[in-house]
């Protein structure tokens, strides 16, 4: 029963600190904007403003009140879903948002539904076949393809699978209303560039992760009683391999949303990323306020859901003694 | 088929020039670098063999690039073979593309080189403080660092870019400045963790009490006292930082947001040459350009990770 407690107060602990977290987040975001040089109006208007149009704007944002009072108005309205309106287009920034948002969180599940079992798989056979040449090749390719840019990626992928032999178009044309499987194969080659980019990490953290344990003394036990290596990983040593897997797990998918960034460019793939990007060149601190928040929020989620499996999936945690 | 082939050439002909350089190291150095060098995998050869030919061209780029980064010709977008004189064709404007692939080896490299010296400046100082301070300092920073650490670097570089260009213009200065003192800023928080956890380690020393107790001021105990105790550790940490940040200026390059024309910088150029890649059928060369670019970056950071694994390999004594 204390042990029950005790599993709570830790994943309450690490819920609350996730909410301060994205507390402060948004606070440093929204200061952010109060550093810049001039003021909004002006960068509205550009060169034509006149005191008398400068002070109508101020007053329409509400940039006549103090700092504080508006961050908690916009702090208020973005939790309901209300970012304001863009400089650029004049659109409400959640309208413009709404759409993208599911075609990048599409990109994600796309990327790591392929991801995550190639990797553990990878991983496993690696840690299996340690010091053999397979365990090398892995090594030496993954190595490799993490430190590619993932625009490198990208592009060697557009060259081979997409320019030469024409079976995936070289840029993601997705569009509402589109079929489930006409969706897929349009995200695929962002997608797979994702995948390569991310399986590298997971696979050899993975294989350290079962390395690690296979160090252990139940281990040996095991192997003592004569079981067979491939019975001694799955059963014996993946369950305490768990939390730190589950961990580069969640971190990677944190991962894929800074990767999205450069890949939604690469592909032109109508997700937030892309989004954002233009929005920083053009300087709409609107939407790029809203974008790096969701990206943030997205963020500290994940880590945050890391730490918590981890803490629930450690058996020593579970099973007291 | 002819792919596979090609890949299978380029890998061999690396493996030999590994090995070639390998043994030319061993026969000809000196003992202190030819005992090391024995034990090295190729890998490791590689990389070595790798980042002395990226310093050497990005020292000598004057001598080798045929043409200044930013000379512009009357012939614009002329394809790889078009015109003896420009061995790999003219960009858009018509900028001769072997030098700009040349002088990127400076700029880019020598870019991120500067902003990852200037991060480990700030962390390092700043993480030792930390632990030699301690109290409220110490607790300051951490959080600092956390809440910095909480958002990821490239977004959040983003968003300190937009606010960067709009004083950029506004004061004259140009954005790559700014660049570079953002991402110093962003990836010292890393560096920072890895101080105060190394400097921690040392403060309890008893040749630190000694050294409080002489009366040494704080600059002492930093710089002479626990730097030169924590180089090691920081030094295998300088690799993998420098590419982390190498990569993360390249992105934004790529982006259009990260280092500024005229100076020619691989990521920038990647996108600007992009549109080459359709010609693959008819101009086989002129569509891996952008892919020589890109590869440019990543031959440079698997080389250096090629190199730190290795250190790290040796220096924890693993031998698996």
């Amino acid at each position: 029963m204390a042990i029950k407690a005790d599993i709570f107060g830790l994943v309450g602990k690490r819920l609350g600190l996730g909410l301060v977290t994205l507390f402060v987040v948004s606070l440093v975001i929204f200061a952010a904007v109060e550093a810049l040089p001039g003021n909004f109006a002006q960068e509205i208007l550009g060169q034509g403003a006149t005191p008398e149009a400068v002070a109508a704007i101020e007053k329409e944002l509400g940039l006549d009140q103090p700092a504080v009072t508006r961050y908690f108005s916009w702090l208020g309205n973005a939790v309901q879903g209300d970012f304001g309106t863009s400089f650029g287009n004049k659109r409400p920034v959640a309208e413009q948002l709404e759409g993208r948002f599911a075609n990048t969180l599409f990109l994600a599940l796309v990327a790591a539904a392929i991801a995550v079992p190639l990797s553990l798989t990878i991983g496993i056979l690696a840690a299996l076949y340690r010091n053999t040449l397979f365990d090398r090749v892995a090594n030496v390719s993954t190595l490799t393809s993490i430190s590619s840019p993932e625009f490198f990626v990208a592009y060697v992928l557009v060259l081979f699978l997409s320019v030469q032999t024409g079976w995936f178009p070289t840029l993601s044309n997705v569009y509402d209303n589109m079929n489930f499987f006409d969706r897929i194969y349009a995200t695929m080659l962002p997608a797979l560039t994702l995948t390569l980019v991310v399986t590298a990490h997971m696979m050899r953290m993975t294989r350290a992760a079962i390395i690690n344990l296979l160090a252990s003394p139940y281990i040996e036990m095991a192997r003592l009683k004569g079981l067979s290596p491939a019975r001694i990983i799955v059963v014996h040593a993946l369950p305490n391999a768990l939390a730190p897997i589950i961990n580069v797990i969640a971190l990677n998918l944190a991962y894929l949303i800074t990767g999205v960034v450069v890949v939604e460019v690469v592909f032109v793939y109508p997700g937030v990323g892309q989004l954002f990007v233009d929005s920083v060149r053009l300087r709409d601190i609107p939407v790029v306020q809203a974008c790096c928040l969701i990206f943030a929020a997205a963020y500290i989620l994940l880590n945050l859901t890391a730490d918590i499996l981890s803490i629930l999936s450690n058996p020593r945690l579970r099973h007291p003694k | 088929m002819m792919f596979l082939m090609w890949v299978a050439i380029v890998i061999a002909g690396c493996i030999a020039a590994a090995w070639i350089f390998r043994e030319a190291l061993r026969k000809t150095m000196p003992e202190i670098i030819a005992k090391p060098m024995r034990q090295a995998p190729l890998t490791a050869a590689f990389g070595i063999l790798v980042i002395l030919i990226y310093v050497v061209l990005a020292i000598g780029a004057d001598i080798f690039a045929p043409y200044g980064e930013a000379q512009v010709f009357e012939k614009s977008l002329l394809l790889p073979g078009d015109d003896p004189r420009f061995l790999l064709g003219t960009d858009q404007i018509g900028r001769d593309i072997t030098s700009r692939l040349i002088y990127g080896a400076r700029n880019t490299v020598g870019i991120a080189f500067v902003t990852t010296v200037l991060a480990f400046v700030i962390g390092a100082s700043l993480g030792f403080l930390a632990a030699t301070v301690g109290g409220w300092l110490e607790q300051l920073l951490s959080r600092i660092v956390d809440v910095l650490m909480s958002i990821p670097s490239l977004i959040f570089a983003l968003l300190l870019m937009t606010i960067a260009s709009a004083w950029a213009s506004r004061l004259g200065v140009s954005l790559t400045i700014f660049m570079v003192l953002i991402i110093a800023v962003l990836d010292s928080t890393r560096v920072y963790r890895l101080a105060r956890a190394v400097g921690l380690n040392i403060v309890v020393m008893d040749y630190i009490e000694a050294a409080k107790l002489r009366g040494e001021g704080l600059g002492y105990l930093i710089f002479k006292e626990i730097l030169p105790n924590a180089t090691a550790p920081l030094l295998a940490e300088f690799g993998l930082r420098f590419c982390f940040v190498f990569l993360t200026i390249a992105a934004l390059s790529f982006l259009g947001l990260g280092i500024q024309p005229p100076l020619a910088d691989w990521g920038s150029m990647v996108s600007e040459l992009a549109q080459f890649i359709s010609f693959a059928t008819f101009a086989p060369i002129a569509a891996s350009l952008p892919l020589m670019a890109a590869g440019a970056i990543a031959l440079l950071t698997v080389a250096v990770n090629f190199v730190v694994d290795w250190m790290l390999h040796r220096s924890s004594g693993l031998k698996e």
